[in-house]
């Protein structure tokens, strides 16, 4: 299959690959996906004061999941959690111009956000 | 293969290129010699059913079978169909069970499903890790009513060669006629159906350096007398089992294909398992995690079918750019499903999704296969280096231990 020229570029040049402490109060981590489905991503932000300041990924699947993948790490940085979360799947399917069979990339994207922010959230509940 | 330098080709079992001395053969049959096979009153027609027979005694030989005994087709599909639909319906008055197994090709799977659903039972027998059918559950699953088993010769997927002989005596002894689907094996392995007891064959051009849309199924005439109930209808070409005209250049090109790999087989074999072996240890010198699928002591010298754990194969795929392998995982298609002769192998989805198949061929050189080893490595030790899963393993984690959501 065809891939845009944008999945290849964040495929061959992906932004923020790697891993923040998980342990630390201020890093949340969303891990979806499952290894016998073909994808698993790892996205984490580091929040200060309500504001994403870095975040990084890993991610076992497809060109189209990896870009998803590194395409919302871009997005993170520098937005307001409040921000982050008005981040919809579709967003990433215009960005990347992906196909149909590759929708569910997008939406395990967003789902990572989610669950990395929800991470965080709750971490601060329980200082 | 005199394509773009920069492009790699090691998909030889997906299809094969023309072999220059096989397109030669068949050029002047698709002008001067433009006959129809079956016009039997002018010169052009009795050059063409010249050209024809000549073809068919050329690939009868080199299976130890007679001329008459080989039917032309369009390609293995259509042979595996013949043999299963035409069997069942022949000898649907004796029986109605048929035995494959779960790594047969689609071409064989399908048909087989196609007369489930018309009343027949289908025994698919399971296979172990290393992709071989249990002999012993094949001897029990022969029924007074079976009528086939159809069981392949080489996997196009992992490569494994089944004990063929062993099947078609156990086939022979219980009176049952066996097919197999040998499109993998024919002109690469030395195939004798009256030593193996094989009653049908299905084999096609294009995987021995020979045209894509032509094949042929060997149905045995003695010993016993196979027949098939048709497909097509009309003129009663193939002695009534095949109508159709033939098609004269592909036939042509085939036999000519089929006799270079039986003239060059020996040095063939040799220099490609060469060379399949190896990419094999490059890889294996660079990389942890690996592991091979199908049976390494007995698999086609061409194949080579790799699980390189925590890398999901389409973006491998991405990655090896300019290099033409497969992938079993099936990421690109709708389904998510990788593939399923893995999963009846007993390889995890994990791993099969983490898979890609490599076939080598006549023109592959240790240039290519020193190029792609390079790039295959590259390429998992990058996509290694931002898996979540290989981070996960390096840290201990047991990744069979962990729960994942689903999506």
């Amino acid at each position: 299959m065809a891939y845009s020229d944008k999945v290849i570029d964040h495929y061959e040049n992906p932004r923020n690959v790697g891993s923040l402490d998980k342990e630390s109060s201020d890093v949340g981590t969303g891990v979806v996906g499952a290894p016998e489905c073909g994808d698993v991503m790892k996205l984490q932000v580091q929040i200060e004061e309500g504001v994403i300041i870095d975040a990084k990924f890993k991610t076992f699947g497809c060109g189209s999941a990896i870009a998803s993948s590194s395409l919302a790490t871009e997005w993170l940085k520098g937005k307001t959690v409040e921000e982050a979360t008005a981040i919809r799947n579709v967003d990433i399917v215009e960005e990347l111009a992906l196909p149909p069979v590759k929708i569910h990339c997008s939406v395990l994207a967003e789902d990572a956000i989610k669950q990395a922010i929800s991470d965080y959230e709750s971490k601060q509940n329980n200082d | 293969m005199t394509t773009d330098v920069k492009q790699i080709y090691l998909d030889y079992q997906a299809t094969t290129p023309v072999d220059e001395r096989v397109l030669e053969a068949m050029l002047p049959y698709f002008s001067d010699k433009c006959g129809n096979a079956a016009s039997r009153n002018h010169k052009f027609g009795w050059d063409a059913e010249k050209a024809t027979q000549s073809a068919r005694e050329t690939i009868a030989s080199g299976l130890n079978a007679k001329a008459r005994e080989i039917a032309f087709t369009s390609g293995a599909t259509e042979s595996n169909n013949l043999a299963i639909l035409g069997v069942a319906k022949m000898y649907a008055a004796k029986g109605k069970h048929l035995i494959t197994c779960s790594t047969e090709h689609k071409a064989v799977l399908d048909p087989m499903a196609a007369l489930q659903n018309e009343g027949y039972e289908v025994t698919v027998l399971d296979v172990d890790s290393n992709g071989h059918v249990d002999l012993n559950e094949l001897r029990n699953a022969i029924r007074e009513d079976t009528v086939l088993v159809s069981l392949m010769m080489a996997n196009n997927e992992i490569g494994t060669i089944h004990p063929v002989k062993a099947i078609g005596d156990i086939c022979h002894d219980n009176g049952v006629l066996f097919h197999t689907d040998a499109t993998q094996a024919v002109g690469k392995e030395l195939i004798d159906v009256q030593e193996m007891n094989i009653d049908l064959l299905s084999g096609s051009a294009h995987k021995m350096y020979g045209p894509k849309g032509v094949g042929f199924l060997y149905v045995r005439r003695r010993n016993p007398r196979v027949r098939l109930e048709p497909i097509f209808h009309g003129g009663g070409h193939e002695r009534g089992i095949r109508s159709g005209t033939l098609n004269v250049p592909g036939i042509v090109g085939m036999a000519k294909a089929f006799d270079i790999c039986l003239a060059e087989r020996d040095e063939d074999h040799q220099r490609i398992s060469a060379l399949r072996d190896s990419l094999q240890t490059q890889l294996a010198a660079e990389l942890t995690h690996l592991s091979i699928n199908g049976d390494e002591n007995n698999r086609l010298a061409c194949s080579l079918n790799i699980s390189f754990a925590f890398v999901e194969g389409e973006s491998m795929l991405m990655g090896m750019s300019g290099i033409a392998v497969s992938s079993g995982s099936a990421c690109t298609s709708a389904s998510l499903e990788p593939s399923y002769v893995l999963r009846a192998m007993g390889v995890g989805d994990d791993l099969a999704h983490s898979s890609i198949r490599f076939s080598l061929g006549r023109f592959t050189t240790q240039q290519e296969v020193n190029r792609a080893a390079e790039l295959t490595i590259s390429t998992v030790k990058r996509l290694r280096d931002m898996s979540p899963l290989y981070e996960m393993a390096l840290e201990g984690i047991d990744l069979a231990t962990v729960s994942w959501g689903t999506h």
